[in-house]
């Protein structure tokens, strides 16, 4: 399968790679057939139709986004509609809000949702589960929650593609861990680590609905 | 990786999510640091993580004396002071400080040879725990050893509290010479190498195959400044573990985020040349150790 835009010519990916698990991403991309290319500087992201950001450490990647001057370039990208998916510290980086996040943590505001960072708790309560996500075919995804993120508020206009089960008791049951608002897309476990790139695919489809 | 039974029922402790957390600190810093305040200022300069430990090796080495496990008073006080992972160090085969530190919710444990051995033949059975190992190796049959114990995550050691990169340098070349080595090998030269690495079969022929560990590499060990850890990373490391560099140095928050830096564009010598400059005294560093002193040698 090949990324192709309106004219046919393949739009290059991009992985923001200032810090995280970039490589699973660029290999992710590259099985759905994408043309993935890392991220580091603004004439880097100039060249992208779209851009994943990773998992990695949400403080890190926002003060590395400021250091490097990509903070601004990125808002604008994503304020003119570039298709964006972003996996834990992604989607806290894409949220309007973050709880429990540093007060200087910049947010990208793309998705019009509050998360609450490290919400499942510390490592040793980090867990993988399989899970039922809306607009994946083919069986449920095998989800990685590392030290993840919840969502703890979506607004209007934003689709809630998968929930923690009913049947998990405390307080994780039902809560939103990926949603979609127009060419935006994030999750807050790791599609990534598992080999399984059906996520992947479903953002390449948003990046030619956008591009074309 | 193995991928454990398909099931509704949330896992932890699975490989998944011990290596994953290893994979989310990829291309960036980890620091020692020996107090809340020093936390604070590694959080503020963008470390991926933070190691809490009593004293920094270069102290251990100039104090003397059994290092074991911190307090576990001042290890809670860091977790609670950062958001970002803890990490803390349990000797070479002390279980029980392991457990101690899983109890206490740190993110990774380090069996480090940083600290005083606890066991001359046995290093912790990792596997045991829901909590992640990372552990420092010389070459790559030591790391393999590491692996096969559970270790999720390894880093060079080096020789810490030296501000010496040499050691650091060496043990990367060494461990990923022999992966390139492995590579070119065929299966029934395996049998062999992994009899000479000491290391499990299958984890020799896993390696041969995919061309590197199935776990996270980092360097530690001597690392002082912005360029010595973009050698390090150009040398195959996937992020930088900072021991005493930093709060031994004479600007620790500058040269805090000055390696962070220079560790995301170790490939960019611009870069490093405008993080490196003016950053003030790097740690004194010592080429002097003897045999005894060598703390690389710990761990078999």
């Amino acid at each position: 399968m090949t990324v192709t835009t309106g004219g046919g010519a393949s739009a290059p990916v991009g992985v923001l790679a200032l810090q995280g698990n970039v490589a699973e991403h660029l290999d992710a991309l590259r099985a759905c057939g994408a043309d993935a290319r890392p991220v580091r500087r603004p004439a880097e992201l100039d060249e992208v139709a779209g851009l994943v950001l990773p998992g990695g450490e949400s403080t890190t990647l926002s003060k590395l986004l400021v250091a490097f001057d990509l903070l601004e370039p990125l808002r604008a990208r994503l304020a003119a509609g570039m298709p964006a998916f972003g996996s834990c510290a992604g989607m806290i980086l894409l949220a309007r809000e973050a709880i429990d996040a540093r007060p200087d943590q910049h947010q990208l505001g793309a998705l019009d949702i509050v998360v609450r960072r490290n919400a499942f708790g510390r490592q040793v309560q980090s867990f993988e589960s399989d899970l039922a996500v809306t607009g994946i075919h083919g069986g449920p995804v095998r989800a990685v929650f590392i030290r993840a993120p919840w969502v703890e508020s979506t607004g209007r206009g934003v689709d809630v593609l998968a929930r923690i089960p009913g049947s998990v008791s405390g307080p994780a049951s039902g809560k939103v861990v990926a949603v979609r608002q127009g060419p935006v897309m994030a999750t807050a476990f790791h599609p990534e680590q598992t080999g399984d790139a059906r996520l992947h695919d479903l953002f390449l489809q948003r990046v030619r609905e956008y591009t074309a | 990786m193995t991928r454990p039974t398909q099931t509704t029922t949330p896992q932890t402790g699975s490989d998944g999510v011990k290596r994953g957390l290893a994979d989310m600190l990829k291309g960036g810093v980890i620091m020692d640091v020996v107090d809340t305040e020093q936390a604070k200022i590694a959080e503020d300069a963008g470390a991926v993580a933070v190691m809490a430990l009593e004293r920094v090796p270069a102290d251990i080495r100039a104090n003397g004396g059994v290092a074991r496990m911190s307090d576990p008073e001042m290890i809670t006080g860091i977790v609670e002071a950062v958001s970002i992972p803890v990490m803390a160090k349990a000797r070479i085969g002390h279980f029980v400080e392991a457990r101690v530190l899983q109890s206490l919710g740190v993110d990774y444990v380090d069996e480090s040879e940083v600290l005083t051995p606890a066991d001359e033949a046995h290093h912790i059975d990792k596997w045991a725990f829901t909590v992640p190992f990372v552990c420092g190796a010389t070459n790559l049959g030591e790391a393999l050893r590491r692996i096969g114990e559970g270790a999720a995550m390894i880093r060079s050691k080096g020789e810490a509290g030296t501000g010496n990169v040499v050691e650091a340098t060496r043990h990367m070349r060494a461990i990923r010479s022999d992966i390139r080595r492995l590579a070119r090998m065929d299966a029934q030269e395996l049998y062999t190498a992994a009899k000479e690495l000491q290391a499990p079969l299958p984890l020799v022929q896993e390696i041969a195959e995919s061309g590197r560990l199935p776990v996270v590499l980092f360097t530690a060990g001597g690392i002082a400044t912005p360029a010595d850890a973009a050698m390090m990373m150009q040398l195959g490391a996937e992020g930088v573990f900072v021991g005493s560099g930093i709060f031994k140095s004479g600007d620790p928050a500058r040269r805090a985020e000055a390696i962070v830096k220079a560790t995301t564009f170790h490939d960019d010598p611009d870069v490093i040349a405008k993080v490196s400059a003016g950053l003030g005294e790097a740690m004194v560093g010592r080429t002097d150790l003897s045999d005894a002193e060598r703390l690389a040698v710990r761990g078999w």
